[in-house]
């Protein structure tokens, strides 16, 4: 097997591959990315058939599957410590706890997929945001590429997406028996339980944490304008 | 149900299932598999992960981003500045900064170093679990000497945290440390041992690439044509090249199967396109393959790296982008001049911004493609990091591999797969 040598990625390359992809792929529509990046956005419905699409294209012909990640968008754009709001008496500098978002907020979740084309030398970032975030499911690509499967499954325990037609689609990463989805936003970073040995039980016990969470570094948006043109862009990827 | 022609019931005889670490020498690491066996034949495999899992991830979200480049060590805790890199790039595309040339050939240089440094670890590890203990040791002797390149360049022999987003800490030593008598060395010993280190590290690192192909002859001469280590590796763990592409596979799992792919060619980052060098291809797909296409990979890192070499002693010039949001102020600087101080301390508390979107950025570390998805909302921390980690994709293959092999080829099936928990698990 004898890969193309130019990679697809640079330049012109990229806006070609991208009109390649809007002619020969339905269901998809592109998300704005830096220059040297390709992302598009499938239709949820759609997911198996527009993947179907740019594995078997010959044009296209993404045959890896390269990495599955889930996102989070609860605390999207949201800082944890404004510093713009002056008072009487200067900036305060205390935590001021936003109101809480909202978490069945639409287009919470989603997946992205990392794919890559040996054949033609590119990448291509596949976005698909979960249909309702109460219950987020997405179909499985195990059938498209074998690689779907540990990938979703760590998606699966980390986030609570579902996969719909994942054959085994257990828990990967997180301890046996262990309760809720660690990697989405409202889950504390220092877990809900702690455990220890409890000398009169003679076993390991589990126990709510007795440490209180704090914010070590807040997390700050500053309004830098040196990227003024990037704000200043009709569309974000969020 | 064999039922015996004399009248003596035989016990039915059914897969019976074993349980393969996480407490197991060979299981490099915490490895835990249930394995489904008919006789000595392995019928199902379920490897158990996640005994390492410490959220990487989710870690990195609460802290500003230089502060989790040390996390990056720790993930394929044998090839540390490679998972830097890929995190380190994938910070400067969102900002859009280009380190300087001399730090993208260091970068280069140590990336090399590092796959010397993990392919001596696999080699010695993947040998040692098939019964060649010799190998091991010769092994380590070489990694000793690279350790102590990492020391000098960083103070750590391990944890390095080198890579910054805009170039690399600091510019290379004028001198290597020494060893020093005592009454387990005598004065002959150490004069021996300090022979190439008198001169400045890059000396040291052109003595060591100068020598190093000979002992790459003397493991070749241990292992390649060794009887034992061909009936224990040739035909094993075989994976053709359409399913290694289906399975996700990267790096010399990918290229022992045939397929002609590195990125270090195919997506050149840093000086990679700059650099003289072959990829090698194996053509079974097996783990004898695997191997020799490791091995060569030895001798074109060694390449790269005199060519590194050659090039950083002719070229001086900065090491790190001479911007002041993602560069630290001197210590000269921040001791006599109050704006100084100031941006210090918000550069090591609050750190500075990264424009929101997302990107994606790969590398060839050792063990395949290792990239970093990253996601900014504008903040000082990353709103969403994913690592991709090549040996997560290779376990997940597994099974696939071993099924109809003995027992004992899971061993060496593991040992090919160059696995390593910290990346696996995260």
């Amino acid at each position: 097997m004898e890969p193309s040598t130019e990679q697809a990625g640079a330049g012109n390359g990229i806006e070609a591959l991208a009109r390649t992809i809007e002619a020969r792929v339905s269901g998809v529509r592109r998300l704005p990315s830096l220059a040297q990046d390709l992302a598009f956005e499938a239709e949820a419905d759609r997911l198996l058939e527009v993947c179907r699409a740019l594995r078997d294209t010959p044009e296209l012909r993404f045959e890896e599957l390269m990495d599955v990640a889930g996102v989070d968008y609860l605390h999207h754009g949201r800082e944890e410590w404004l510093t713009s709001g002056a008072t009487r008496t200067g900036f305060s500098r205390g935590r001021e706890l936003n109101a809480p978002p909202d978490p069945d907020m639409p287009g919470r979740f989603a997946v992205v997929y990392q794919l890559l084309s040996i054949t033609h030398n590119a990448r291509l970032r596949l976005r698909v945001v979960c249909p309702d975030t109460r219950e987020p499911v997405v179909d499985s690509l195990v059938d498209v590429w074998s690689s779907a499967n540990w990938f979703e499954r760590e998606t699966f325990d980390l986030f609570g997406i579902v996969f719909r037609g994942h054959p085994d689609l257990r828990r990967l990463l997180t301890d046996y028996g262990f309760i809720g989805h660690p990697f989405r936003k409202d889950f504390p970073l220092i877990g809900n339980v702690e455990t220890r040995y409890d000398p009169e039980k003679k076993r390991v016990v589990y126990e709510p944490v007795s440490i209180v969470p704090r914010v070590l570094a807040p997390k700050v948006i500053r309004h830098d304008n040196r990227y003024e043109p990037a704000l200043k862009a009709p569309e974000l990827p969020r | 149900m064999a039922q015996s022609t004399n009248d003596h019931p035989l016990a039915e005889i059914r897969n019976y299932t074993m349980n393969f670490g996480p407490q197991h020498p060979s299981a490099h690491g915490v490895l835990r598999l249930v394995l489904e066996m008919d006789g000595e034949v392995i019928q199902k495999a379920d490897p158990h992960i996640g005994l390492l899992h410490r959220a990487t991830e989710k870690l990195a979200e609460s802290k500003p981003f230089n502060q989790s480049i040390g996390y990056m060590d720790r993930l394929d805790y044998v090839s540390m500045m490679c998972n830097e890199h890929a995190y380190v790039l994938a910070i400067e595309k969102l900002l859009g900064i280009t380190p300087p040339e001399r730090a993208q050939y260091i970068r280069v240089l140590f990336d090399e170093i590092t796959r010397v440094l993990n392919h001596l670890m696999w080699l010695g590890a993947h040998a040692l679990d098939i019964g060649a203990m010799t190998v091991f040791l010769l092994c380590f002797k070489e990694r000793e000497e690279l350790m102590d390149v990492y020391e000098a360049v960083s103070g750590t022999r391990m944890h390095a945290t080198y890579y910054r987003p805009g170039g690399v800490y600091r510019d290379l030593p004028q001198s290597m440390p020494k060893y020093q008598p005592s009454k387990w060395r005598t004065r002959k010993e150490v004069e021996r041992l300090n022979e190439t280190r008198s001169g400045s590290m890059l000396d040291f690192i052109d003595a060591f690439a100068a020598r190093f192909p000979a002992a790459i002859a003397d493991y070749e001469t241990l292992l390649t044509d060794n009887r034992i280590w061909k009936q224990r590796t040739v035909n094993i763990g075989v994976v053709p090249p359409e399913r290694a592409l289906q399975l996700g596979f990267s790096g010399p799992m990918l290229r022992g199967s045939g397929v002609v792919w590195d990125l270090r060619k195919k997506q050149p980052y840093e000086v990679y396109d700059r650099m003289d060098f072959d990829i090698p291809v194996g053509t079974n797909g097996d783990c004898y393959d695997r191997y020799l296409v490791r091995i060569e990979e030895l001798r074109q890192s060694t390449r790269i790296i005199r060519q590194c070499v050659e090039w950083l002693r002719t070229n001086a010039g900065p090491v790190m982008i001479d911007d002041r949001k993602v560069r630290p102020p001197s210590r000269e600087h921040m001791k006599g001049d109050m704006e100084s101080l100031i941006h210090h301390f918000k550069f090591f508390t609050e750190g500075y911004d990264v424009p929101a979107g997302e990107t994606y950025a790969a590398i060839e570390a050792p063990k395949g493609e290792f990239g970093i998805y990253l996601v900014s909302d504008g903040a000082n921390k990353p709103y969403r990091l994913k690592c991709r980690a090549p040996g997560f994709a290779h376990l997940a293959a597994l099974e696939e591999m071993v099924r109809g092999h003995m027992l004992a080829d899971v061993v060496a099936v593991i040992g090919t797969q160059d696995i390593v928990f910290g990346e696996v698990d995260r």
